[in-house]
């Protein structure tokens, strides 16, 4: 089996699971004139981290919250991997999502280690086992286990804090996660270290993830989808890509400042540009030449472009595989789609 | 001096022990009493936000009754001894214990509370093992202010025959040497800073390492603390 039937067997798969379904869901709080979340449709597929993304009181949080009923739904129908989520027991349906706060949440009389270890031991996993997993875990988001197994939380930097309440939300190997801006208190250098950290353990382990923010560049780096709220309702629900390229009216235009040319640039990646390599073409380049990583922005892009006077340049990753190429007319088409 | 460390000698088995054992069981058992009461009437309050005006309230109400005119309007209900006594002090210690509950259980960060609950934590589970723990060094921070309280108190008990320390000190306003009131002041004395002693030593067992930054040696950290 080529690598192009491997894609084309999970496209189809992904087409008919969706991990998170929404269905005319709405929510109203009774002190609210209007509802928080307004007859909301929305088909999260298995394996994509989709943002919620928009003004603060849009509803995006208490869309987030409604999927491990810390709300509930007033009507329409919230679906986990096609049953209601209400037909689960629902410290059962919690504990089968992580969930990662702004205000992380961790228990400050429990060390690192039991403060991950909290889900597993509900579900009677044996000692050894929580163990490893604690020790795994710690590994994936970069604190090494044996420094910080035994801290407190209040031994840990905010980022640091972050880190675990990650850990700790991933600790049963949940399918889903709800992060309801994580990173929103963390210091911007910091916080892009850990959205790139997420990214990359995206990769690996491939999470259903549905993540609040009201932060237009996070989303665009983080999403695979981005569903865009104003007052209760999601306007857009698409690519980071055609929410710049062709945003679905003046509020998400003004939202995403996609307006302006430079700065839409700037929030897309090469990646999404980039004409991919096909087998053929992906010797190792000679690192002599300027060349692009796939997560540079297109304003980067751009700028190495006129700079070097080149007509294309190749885009290459981590391990120095040429993956694409790059070319005025490629960032063109994405400035212009018509 | 002499004469008091005379009386304590002859006395001290036979006359001073014995009220110290009174005093300390009754202050014991009346602080008891009032922990069975406010622990859930406090954790209740914190529950359910507006009932807490009106309990703490009532409570304080009674507190500012002096505790001779308590003791006093107990007599002719419940006739003199420890029955009285008993109520009138675990009736002061319940003020204190309850506000001191419901500020320890208000203090939970609401955002560890939600991560639990988000979590997949029964509500048994949230307070036992989250809520519980954290409110835990305040609530003995409360428990030993009335501790300190409800030993002082017991002395007056003695005026309607309850006994105690205070009994020490009412036979010693007639005694010229003025021996037994000097021996029943140490006692009292000695008592509470005993209780303050044990309380505060629960409170620090009871405490988690909530603000030692990263270091190096944190038990050094500590110890400087405590210095």
């Amino acid at each position: 089996m080529s690598a192009q039937d491997v894609q084309l067997t999970t496209n189809n798969s992904q087409l008919t699971t969706s991990e998170i379904a929404f269905e005319h869901v709405t929510k109203r709080f009774p002190s609210a004139a209007t509802p928080a979340v307004d007859d909301v449709s929305l088909d999260v597929q298995q394996g994509d981290l989709v943002v919620l993304l928009g003004p603060s009181g849009c509803g995006k949080t208490t869309l987030l919250k409604m999927v491990n009923r810390l709300y509930e739904h007033d009507s329409g129908r919230i679906l986990m991997q096609g049953q209601e989520i209400r037909s689960f027991k629902v410290t059962d349906l919690r504990r089968r999502i992580g969930y990662v706060i702004q205000s992380v949440g961790l228990f400050p009389h429990m060390t690192v280690a039991r403060n991950i270890a909290t889900v597993p031991e509900m579900l009677g996993w044996d000692k050894a086992r929580i163990n490893s997993r604690v020790d795994e875990l710690l590994e994936i988001v970069g604190l090494q286990p044996g420094e910080y197994r035994g801290r407190y939380p209040a031994q840990l930097s905010g980022g640091q804090q972050q880190r675990v309440g990650l850990a700790r939300a991933m600790s049963a190997d949940p399918a889903i996660m709800l992060m309801d801006e994580p990173f929103a208190a963390i210091d911007s250098i910091t916080r892009r270290r850990l959205q790139d950290e997420l990214l990359n353990i995206q990769q690996k382990v491939r999470k259903t993830i549905l993540f609040v923010t009201h932060d237009v560049e996070e989303a665009i780096r983080l999403a695979d989808k981005i569903a865009v709220m104003r007052a209760g309702k999601v306007v857009q629900h698409d690519t980071p890509l055609r929410i710049l390229s062709a945003p679905a009216d003046d509020f998400v235009t003004e939202l995403t400042g996609a307006g302006d040319v430079l700065r839409r640039l700037s929030l897309l990646d090469v990646g999404s540009a980039m004409l991919p390599a096909n087998g053929v073409n992906s010797t190792p380049t000679t690192a002599a030449a300027a060349a692009l990583h796939p997560r540079d922005s297109l304003r980067d892009a751009l700028g190495q472009l006129l700079g070097s006077g080149a007509e294309t340049l190749p885009v290459v990753d981590e391990q120095g595989q040429r993956v694409g190429t790059i070319d005025m007319a490629a960032i063109r088409r994405l400035t212009h789609p018509d | 001096m002499d004469q008091l460390t005379r009386y304590l000698f002859a006395n001290f088995g036979d006359k001073v022990w014995p009220r110290m054992v009174e005093h300390i069981t009754l202050s014991s058992l009346a602080l008891l009493i009032a922990l069975v009461i406010a622990l859930p009437l406090g954790l209740a309050i914190s529950k359910v936000k507006p009932a807490a005006p009106p309990v703490l309230g009532v409570l304080d109400i009674l507190y500012t009754i002096p505790s001779f005119a308590l003791f006093a309007f107990l007599v002719p209900i419940t006739g003199i001894g420890t029955q009285p006594a008993l109520i009138a002090l675990s009736a002061y210690a319940l003020v204190v214990l309850v506000h001191n509950t419901m500020v320890a259980f208000n203090g939970v960060d609401p955002a560890v509370r939600e991560a639990a609950r988000g979590m997949g934590m029964s509500p048994a589970q949230v307070l036992w093992r989250i809520e519980v723990p954290l409110a835990l060094p305040i609530i003995i921070a409360g428990v030993r202010i009335a501790a300190l309280s409800t030993v002082g108190l017991t002395t007056i008990a003695a005026w309607i025959g309850a006994g105690g320390m205070g009994q020490l000190l009412r036979d010693g306003m007639n005694d010229p040497t003025y021996s037994k009131l000097y021996a029943g002041i140490i006692s009292i004395g000695i008592i509470a800073v005993a209780a303050d002693v044990v309380f505060r030593l629960l409170e620090r067992l009871a405490s988690v390492p909530t603000h030692q930054k990263a270091r190096k040696s944190p038990s050094k950290d500590l110890l400087v603390k405590r210095a």
